[in-house]
C-alpha cells in the first residue's frame, strides 16, 4: 500500500469506526470522512461525487457494473457485447446475464474495432464493456475509437479501468468505470463503481434503493478513506512513475528476447501500460519457472493453464493467437528499483535454461 | 504421416513431443500430433508461427497437423 495510503488508514481506525449512516456524533463523523473520500475519488477522476460508489471489490464493482448496466437497459435490449481480453469478474458476469457477444483482438491484444463497431451497432445491444487496458499483457484499448462508436448507436460504454488507474490517465467517453483499490496501491477490499449521470443502471441485488448503485451492508469506511488518500497520491506521482518505469519494461521486454532463446514477448511494444511486461517461454512449465523466480525473492504472475485454477490457458493468450506456455508477468510498482530488474534479468535465462535441459530439451 | 501421440501429457509437454519429433520428419512431411491438454490447441499453431514452420489446422478434435517446411 502506498505510504500515505497507510497513515490515513491508521487516522480512520480511530475515527472512522462507526456507521456513517446514524446521526449520533461518532456516525456524522463517520459520514464526513465518507463524504471527503468520496469528494477526493471524484475529483480525482474528474466526475461528480454523487456518481461514485464505494463496492467491498474491484470484482463485485465489475459485477454491478455488468449486471445493473444490463438491467437498466433492458427496454433496448438484452445483447452484451465486451471484448475478448476482459477480465474473468467481466466474463463471469457476462455468463451470468446469458447473451453476450465477444469482440476479438489482434496479435498484439488490441481491439478489433471494425467488429466492435459490427457488434455494437447490431439493434439490441444493451450495453458494451472494454477493458482499459489489458491485465494479463498490458497492451491499452482504443477506448476513446470505442466509445465514439458506442455513442454513435446510443449504447453505453463500461470501462474496467482496473489495471490502469494510477498508472495511466483515464481516458474519456464511458458511461460507467470500476476500478480496484488494491491495484491504485491502496488496501484491498475496496471497489470504486462509477455511474455517469442519466445512464440508467437498475440493482441486480434486492434493497430499497433499485436505481442507486450501494453496498450491500456496510462499507468498511477506514479502507475507503486509505484508498481515497492513495489514489490522490498515485495520482500525484504518475507522470514520474511513469517515467521511471517505462523505460525498465522496454529493458525487461529487450534484454529478454536477447538473452532467452525462443521467447515471445507478448503485448503492443509502444500501446502499453507502463509497468508491465508479459512474455512466453518456449518448452517451459509457467509453473516451475514462476516457483524458481519466487526462490530468488521474484513474485510474478502468469497466464499458463498450469498454473490456473482451471487447468486452461489464458483467455487473453488464447484471443491473441500467442504462445500461453512458459508464460511470465512481470509487474513493476513504486517499490521496484533498476537494481532489482538488472538482478531479474540476470537470472531469468539460466532458470529457463535449467527448466528446458529437466525437460529434454 | 508420422503421429506423435501426446493425449494425457500437459501443457507444455505436447509442444516438447512435437519439437522432438521434428528431426525425424522430411521436409514436406506432415506430422499429427494428438494431444487432449486444452491449451494445444493454441500453442501449436503458435509454435509453428515462431519456428516457421506450416500449422495445416484441427482436422478433427484433439488432432493437429504440422507441415515440415524447413
Amino acid at each position: 500500500m502506498h505510504p500515505v495510503g497507510r497513515q490515513a488508514l491508521l487516522a480512520a481506525l480511530e475515527d472512522g469506526w462507526a456507521d456513517p449512516d446514524r446521526l449520533y456524533a461518532a456516525g456524522r463523523r463517520a459520514q464526513q470522512l465518507r463524504e471527503a473520500a468520496t469528494a477526493t475519488v471524484a475529483q480525482c477522476i474528474g466526475v461528480r461525487p454523487d456518481e461514485v460508489t464505494f463496492l467491498p471489490s474491484g470484482t463485485t464493482a465489475a459485477h454491478a457494473a455488468v449486471l445493473g448496466g444490463l438491467a437498466g437497459r433492458a427496454r433496448a435490449g438484452k445483447t452484451f457485447v465486451h471484448s475478448a481480453i476482459e477480465h474473468s469478474a467481466v466474463l463471469h458476469a457476462a455468463a451470468r446475464h446469458g447473451e453476450a457477444r465477444e469482440v476479438g483482438v489482434d496479435r498484439l491484444g488490441r481491439l478489433d474495432l471494425r467488429a466492435w463497431d459490427e457488434a455494437v451497432s447490431t439493434p439490441g445491444t444493451a450495453l458494451a464493456a472494454l477493458i482499459s487496458a489489458s491485465h494479463e499483457v498490458g497492451t491499452v484499448q482504443p477506448v476513446e475509437e470505442a466509445a465514439a462508436v458506442c455513442a454513435e448507436h446510443g449504447v453505453p460504454l463500461y470501462v474496467d479501468a482496473a489495471q490502469s488507474l494510477g498508472h495511466s490517465p483515464v481516458p474519456s467517453g464511458w458511461s460507467l468505470l470500476t476500478a480496484s483499490a488494491r491495484k491504485w496501491g491502496g488496501p484491498a477490499g475496496v471497489g470504486l463503481l462509477v455511474v455517469r449521470k442519466g445512464v440508467r443502471w437498475l440493482s441486480p441485488y434486492p434493497g430499497d434503493d433499485l436505481h442507486r448503485p450501494h453496498a450491500e451492508g456496510s462499507v468498511n469506511l477506514p479502507e475507503i478513506v486509505a484508498a481515497a488518500a492513495s489514489l490522490r497520491a498515485v495520482l500525484a506521482e504518475e507522470q514520474a512513475e511513469a517515467a521511471r518505469l517505462s523505460p525498465l519494461v522496454e529493458k525487461i521486454r529487450k534484454t529478454v528476447a536477447e538473452t532467452v532463446p525462443d521467447v515471445e514477448i507478448v503485448g503492443d511494444p509502444d500501446a502499453r501500460l507502463p509497468h508491465l511486461v508479459t512474455f512466453s517461454c518456449l518448452y517451459v512449465d509457467g509453473e516451475a519457472l514462476l516457483h524458481a523466480l519466487d526462490r530468488h525473492g521474484f513474485a510474478v504472475s502468469s497466464g499458463s493453464s498450469c498454473t490456473a485454477s482451471t487447468l486452461r490457458p489464458s483467455h487473453v493468450l488464447e484471443a491473441m493467437g500467442v504462445l500461453s506456455h512458459g508464460n511470465v508477468r512481470v509487474s513493476l510498482h513504486r517499490g521496484t528499483t533498476a537494481a532489482d530488474v538488472d538482478r531479474f534479468l540476470a537470472v531469468l535465462p539460466g532458470l529457463v535454461e535449467a527448466i528446458r535441459k529437466e525437460a529434454g530439451m | 504421416m508420422i503421429e506423435v501421440d501426446s493425449r494425457g501429457r500437459r501443457c507444455p509437454l505436447p509442444i516438447i513431443d512435437l519439437a522432438r519429433a521434428m528431426p525425424g520428419v522430411k521436409v514436406g512431411e506432415v506430422v499429427r500430433v494428438l494431444a487432449d491438454d486444452p491449451a494445444a490447441a493454441n500453442d501449436i499453431p503458435a509454435w509453428c508461427r515462431m519456428k516457421g514452420q506450416e500449422y495445416l489446422g484441427s482436422p478433427e478434435a484433439d488432432a493437429y497437423e504440422v507441415r515440415k517446411v524447413k
